[in-house]
């Protein structure tokens, strides 16, 4: 690769997770001259090691539409994306073993419903017939339909494929340490020392995107959320529906390799600098003691790998998608709650707005985050 | 369950068991666990207890020192106990015949030791078919034969120690298949004039395998096996050239019940992996294994390792740099002067400098050829756990995969219970010749547990309503 590249390209997209991988995917298809940039490889962060969940019990009410559509998205994703990814549709199961708990479903349930989820409460001797490995002793579960699982840890290789055909320049393994502003747009600056010219900028870096948003001036804090997730071997079906917790604190799902995957948002320790640094035993513990809980028949089974993932979230918890205040063709994608979920929806969202087009439904604009003490620019080491 | 000591030493081969006891002599409390039930590691790997006779009195004298003289110090011992994380700062977490318990400790040595390779065939996974590491296990612990006619094949000093162990056993012997040539065993004379005594027991090995008439073939290596009608396993045998290729002509069959086979060691990284040390890639000592400074202390304070996971040496080295690793334990959390550990350490690092010649004129025996791995055909299965073939890897490769983690991503290969242990080092060898290097390839990320753990007995079944749970997540 020669120290820059002649043309600027139409757009430069930063961070390969499925946000800014769909944006490129979109942009490019939409005509665009893309090139898409990452520190590590395609989908190797968030996007690559999450649960892969399509449920709508855990998604933030106000995300539910945006979740809906992306969950169609994943699960016709041979379609739009040449690959099947694992995505499947099955039954979702909210449980409550506790009166608090009750409350707390009915509530929750309620307000996802109002957001055009459909949930309803169903009785302990429903919610057993629907997936009969459950521990009977639950007081109420809430059903929803549209539930389903994605093998998470495909995601790079589909994305990989689909941007080289679409014709999108992929970087992988290339860090950016900062970026500039000329009379041509921008220019994107590599640890290597590289340049890439770019008329128009997408910064969709998850956790790493508060020092992103610095490289412009503008600043916004991330918050890094490191969550933990369990993988047991392959061992004999004992589920076929998404199950969770009203507390939000468990999420279960079985392949169908057998391997059973257990989440819900238990933490572990890291942070942006260092990533995904280690798991909390006892966080693990709680975290299986609540799976053998809800499934009593995971006590058979063995625990075979626990990682972590690095989730952003903004001050407010809500996602920022749209154009950056103050700064001419720069965009922002992320910290979007359940965001793998959504992100096929979002990040072609974001390329119709790019592309000059009227998204079909509204963004999430970042102006209301940034905040205004103004910091100097500055390049990362 | 949880204690807090100075120091926890994971692994009870000779390099876990001589620092546990050098780091006693010098007043730490010192907690030694291993997943074994007896101290001595593989290299002294001991029958149970409960056996009697033959078995008993054929344990290595080295072996049966190292245990007695354990049993004699201030040491704490947990045997039985399988480790399934080490924290920082640190915290140190084991499954035991009692259920989950943990250790806080000021420091973590890391003595893990080494597993074995096998450079995958067609067949290679079949029943019958085992590791020559697994081979002593079974010769040594249980005293129980891989099969009445074996086969051993492979590279590297064990060939030599399991035929004559089988043949001992009472077990027949078809032949040995050497990598090497007999130039090449020699090649490093001076390093093995170090250790007399174990060229010696090799040339005893090897004198008991040619008087029982045993071929020992050298240049040849297993090309395929089949199960025959019978439940036998067919190896088609040949011979190969100086790099590992197979070379045209003069392949045969030999009908066996067992074949044991080894391509050399690696060293076990799960511990130094998973906290995020800095390691490097030594093709001769094991493949990737941890930076430490000349005393063996990693990039991470706190954190030492010795023997052959921080590179292979060999079993005399490994218990000469235990006892070292020991002592800089014991002077860097302040139990003995600087004076005093310089005036110990001197003999101590010439010892194992000696003792490190040999191990390194072994590991040169057992270092992968080239041509082996390009050897391997399409179909063959890399990934045991999983069933990723050769083929698969070459796509995924092909593909734009560089890194042996976005490999696993792609292909399942190294996620299942093994965790990548086996098929890590060929996976990432496969990978680095189909484009770039060892050092771009990597290794597999470290993770807990460090070996499958039965969920069942890590929590039991509890009343929810007594669990203390965080938060729940925001709506």
């Amino acid at each position: 690769m020669g120290m820059a590249e002649a043309d600027p390209f139409d757009a430069v997209v930063i961070g390969a997770g499925a946000m800014g991988a769909t944006t490129a995917l979109f942009l490019a298809r939409g005509g665009m001259r893309t090139a898409l940039l990452d520190r590590g490889e395609i989908c190797r962060e968030a996007s690559g090691v999450n649960a892969g969940t399509l449920t709508l019990h855990m998604t933030r009410a106000a995300l539910i539409p945006y979740a809906m559509r992306g969950r169609e998205l994943w699960l016709k994703s041979a379609e739009w994306l040449g690959s099947d990814i694992g995505a499947r549709a099955a039954p979702g199961l909210s449980l409550a073993f506790t009166p608090a708990e009750c409350a707390m479903l009915e509530q929750r349930a309620k307000a996802r419903t109002a957001m055009g989820a459909p949930i309803r409460l169903v009785t302990p001797r429903e919610a057993c017939a629907i997936e009969p490995g459950l521990n009977p002793s639950l007081l109420a579960a809430a059903f929803c339909a549209l539930d389903g699982h994605v093998t998470a840890y495909l995601t790079g290789r589909a994305y990989r494929r689909a941007l080289t055909e679409a014709g999108v320049a992929v970087f992988e393994q290339r860090p950016v340490v900062g970026i500039e502003q000329d009379d041509r747009g921008y220019c994107v600056r590599g640890d290597d020392g590289t340049l890439l010219h770019a008329k128009r900028l997408v910064l969709a870096g998850g956790v790493w995107l508060e020092t992103m948003l610095a490289w412009l001036g503008l600043r916004v804090p991330v918050k890094c959320l490191v969550n933990q997730l369990v993988v047991t071997e392959r061992m004999r079906p004992v589920m076929h529906s998404v199950v969770g917790i009203a507390n939000g604190l468990l999420s279960l799902k079985q392949f169908e390799n057998g391997t059973v995957l257990i989440g819900g948002g238990w933490q572990g320790i890291g942070d942006p600098v260092r990533g995904g640094v280690e798991a909390i035993p006892d966080n693990l513990l709680g975290n299986v003691q609540l799976a053998r809980h809800a499934v009593p028949a995971l006590g058979e089974t063995r625990i075979v790998r626990i990682w972590l993932g690095l989730e952003s979230e903004t001050a407010d918890a809500m996602p920022m998608i749209g154009p950056l205040p103050g700064v001419d063709e720069a965009y922002v994608i992320g910290c979007v709650h359940s965001g793998y979920t959504s992100a096929p929806y979002l990040g072609r969202l974001l390329a119709e707005r790019v592309l000059g087009r009227e998204p079909e439904m509204p963004l999430f604009d970042p102006a209301r985050l940034v905040q205004p003490a103004p910091v100097q620019r500055e390049e990362i080491a | 369950m949880s204690a807090t000591v100075d120091v926890v030493v994971v692994g009870a081969g000779p390099a876990g068991v001589e620092a546990a006891l050098a780091a006693a002599v010098c007043g730490l409390s010192v907690t030694l666990l291993d997943e074994a039930s007896q101290a001595g590691g593989q290299v002294y790997r001991a029958p149970p207890s409960t056996f009697r006779g033959a078995l008993q009195d054929a344990a290595d004298p080295e072996g049966v020192r190292l245990r007695t003289r354990l049993a004699a110090s201030g040491v704490t011992v947990c045997f039985d106990h399988i480790v399934w994380s080490v924290s920082p700062g640190f915290r140190v977490d084991a499954l035991g015949p009692s259920g989950p318990r943990y250790w806080s400790a000021k420091a973590v040595i890391a003595a893990a030791g080494a597993q074995e390779r096998v450079v995958p065939f067609p067949g290679w996974t079949l029943p019958g078919v085992i590791g020559l590491a697994g081979a002593t296990i079974m010769l040594k612990s249980q005293g129980v034969l891989p099969g009445r006619r074996n086969l051993v094949a492979g590279q590297g000093p064990l060939l030599l120690a399991v035929a004559a162990g089988i043949l001992k056993a009472g077990g027949q012997v078809a032949a040995v298949l050497d990598l090497a040539t007999r130039a090449e065993w020699l090649a490093d004379w001076p390093a093995l004039a170090s250790r007399v005594d174990l060229v010696m027991r090799g040339a005893l090995w090897r004198a008991r395998l040619l008087r029982a008439g045993v071929p020992i073939l050298h240049r040849q290596a297993v090309r395929r096996v089949t199960n025959t009608p019978q439940g036998q396993l067919r190896a088609m045998i040949g011979p190969v050239d100086g790099a590992g290729r197979p070379m045209t002509g003069a392949a045969r069959e030999v009908v066996v019940d067992a074949l044991a086979v080894g391509n050399g060691l690696t060293s076990s990284t799960d511990i130094t992996r998973l906290l995020c040390v800095t390691h490097r890639y030594d093709e001769l000592r094991g493949g990737w294994v941890p930076s430490v400074d000349e005393v063996f202390r990693t990039s991470l304070p706190g954190l030492y390792v010795a023997g052959d996971g921080a590179g292979l040496a060999g079993a005399a080295a490994a218990a000469a740099d235990g006892r070292l690793v020991g002592l800089t334990v014991a002077r860097d959390l302040g139990y003995v002067s600087s004076a005093s550990y310089d005036e110990t350490v001197a003999p101590l690092r010439r010892k194992a400098r000696r003792a490190r010649r040999f191990g390194t004129a072994m590991a040169r025996l057992m270092a992968l050829r080239p041509a082996q791995l390009d050897a391997i055909p399409p179909d063959t299965v890399l990934c045991r756990c999983e069933d990723v073939t050769r083929a698969e890897i070459d796509a995924a490769a092909a593909e734009g995969a560089r890194t042996v983690n976005q490999l696993k991503a792609w292909t399942r290969c190294g996620m299942g219970p093994c965790q990548g242990r086996i098929c890590g080092d060929i996976v990432g060898a496969v990978l680095s010749r189909a484009g770039g290097t060892r050092e771009t390839a990597g290794f597999f990320t470290g993770r807990t547990p460090f070996r499958p753990l039965p969920l069942g007995q890590l929590v039991t079944e509890t009343d929810y309503a007594a669990l203390t749970l965080p938060p729940p997540a925001p709506l």
